[in-house]
């Protein structure tokens, strides 16, 4: 444990933020960033491709079929080096790792979230569908006010699980040499030597902080919402008319 | 209860046939509804009544026949579907209010998006709508916090708000718990009172010779009889309806 802490007290900017200023930022700071960058940009991707998944016309509904099919057959290490190694040769310039990771997290994210987002769609009440359309909505106007709201919010729970999993393939990054937290965990691991265990078990409290953050944040949304829809009354019932009410409506 | 006045009826089927596969769900319908005129259309389950609603705003296709609402084809390939719906008030039985939303968002969603009201004229009328339904106090509670009877008299009042020539009832009353169905026929009474033409699925009989100006008695997806509430309830020609209403009045 005292181990813990001296290692913990002499690395702690090499973990939190690289080797910035005397070099690249690193550490924590990138693994929040790829993060970020990669759940701000496989969301609406996500979206778009659950969506063509299942539009009518099949020139959109072909193409996104193909992408969640490949990526879910493949693991993201693969990804990884195929990325890694064609774009540079389809774009004829090098591409840094960082880059790299960031339009593989998106992609691969948007894939899975695409599903996700598809069941929470199909899993509604035709119902809400048939009355929105009946209203005169467009198909667009009903799936972005009405069904995307009610789709999203049922899939809360699963899409923090994605999220969730995007901040731990981060740590992927570090097999193309991609700054981030593992990869300084690695640094350190490697000029110690003698205590490993030590290391990785700052490595996996960290981890662990920002996904359990990330949980109780996702809690917090998801009850403030519930709270609004559902009112004081609770879940949704049939309450006993007051013989007022019906008063009022004989008038 | 008041009488058609103009010449061009309101909806008008002709010969319309429908199937599902093999299942002959319509069976040469030709009838018309003319224009401020009350139709009840009843028959036991299976007769093809809530097909043939669903029908007038294309929630259902047909393979053969004519519709013609308010003088357009519906199923004309150049009809602008959008706008065609929002011409047309629908009730579903399972009200279909959008959860995510409150009261008067419900209402106003239409309005807003459809016939680019502005947000406060679209709240005002919404207001006014609940006002007329009964459900002022309600305006923003969300729909979780309702009872079902509640819930149904939004759905018409956001029906109500598109101003649609016709309204179209899918059994309103039937999801209801019986002390709240009354609250309900009240509205509708009030509508065909007003002179809204409307055409309603429903096995609530009282309500048909009530306000009723019509009764079309289906069965195996045909009109089997159709006459004035007084006629078919007192004198039914066909077999069929006479088992029916003997059905009905057993329990």
């Amino acid at each position: 444990m005292v181990d813990v802490i001296s290692i913990v007290r002499d690395n702690w900017t090499l973990l939190l933020i690289g080797q910035y200023p005397h070099g690249p930022l690193g550490g924590l700071a990138i693994t929040f960033v790829l993060s970020v960058l990669g759940l701000a940009l496989a969301f609406p991707l996500g979206v778009a491709v659950a969506l063509a998944r299942i539009s009518p016309f099949a020139w959109l509904r072909a193409p996104a079929t193909v992408l969640v099919y490949v990526v879910r057959g493949v693991p993201l290490i693969m990804f990884i080096f195929w990325v890694y190694f064609f774009v540079p040769l389809l774009i004829g310039r090098t591409v840094s790792g960082f880059t790299t990771m960031v339009v593989t997290l998106v992609i691969y994210e948007a894939a899975y979230l695409a599903e996700v987002i598809r069941a929470g769609i199909e899993g509604l009440p035709k119902g809400q569908t048939e009355a929105a359309r009946s209203l005169g909505l467009s198909y667009l106007q009903s799936t972005f006010k009405v069904i995307l709201p009610q789709a999203l919010y049922n899939m809360v729970p699963a899409m923090i699980s994605q999220f969730v999993s995007t901040i731990k393939e981060t740590s992927l990054g570090y097999v193309i040499s991609v700054n981030e937290i593992t990869f300084a965990a690695n640094q350190i691991n490697s000029t110690l030597l003698t205590m490993p265990f030590q290391v990785f078990i700052i490595l996996a409290a960290i981890y662990f902080a920002l996904c359990f953050s990330l949980a109780q944040l996702a809690r917090y949304v998801e009850r403030r919402i519930t709270r609004q829809r559902a009112g004081a009354m609770g879940a949704a019932g049939k309450s006993p008319p007051r013989p007022t009410a019906i008063a009022q409506v004989l008038q | 209860m008041s009488t058609a006045a103009s010449k061009q009826p309101m909806i008008a089927f002709k010969g319309v046939n429908k199937w599902y596969g093999q299942y002959h769900a319509l069976n040469d319908i030709s009838a018309t509804v003319a224009k401020g005129e009350v139709l009840v259309v009843c028959g036991p389950s299976g007769s093809g009544k809530s097909t043939l609603i669903r029908t007038v705003n294309r929630l259902e296709d047909i393979q053969q026949g004519t519709i013609q609402f308010n003088g357009q084809d519906v199923n004309a390939r150049s009809l602008d579907l959008n706008k065609f719906r929002s011409h047309v008030g629908f009730v579903f039985q399972s009200f279909n209010l959008f959860p995510h939303l409150s009261v008067v968002e419900n209402i106003a969603l239409a309005p807003v998006n459809v016939l680019k009201k502005s947000k406060a004229q679209a709240r005002e009328r919404a207001v006014q709508l609940l006002e007329r339904v009964g459900l002022a106090a309600k305006a923003d509670a969300y729909p979780g916090q309702l009872s079902g009877g509640q819930q149904q008299r939004v759905a018409i009042a956001r029906a109500l708000a598109m101003d649609p020539p016709a309204m179209l009832f899918d059994e309103p009353t039937s999801a209801l718990d019986p002390e709240m169905v009354g609250e309900v026929l009240q509205v509708m009474k009030s509508l065909a009172r007003d002179g809204m033409t409307m055409m309603c699925v429903t096995h609530e009989m009282g309500f048909a010779r009530e306000v009723a100006d019509r009764v079309w008695f289906m069965d195996h997806g045909s009109i089997v009889e159709t006459g004035t509430p007084d006629s078919f309830f007192s004198h039914p020609q066909s077999d069929r309806a006479r088992k029916f209403l003997s059905d009905l009045r057993t329990h």
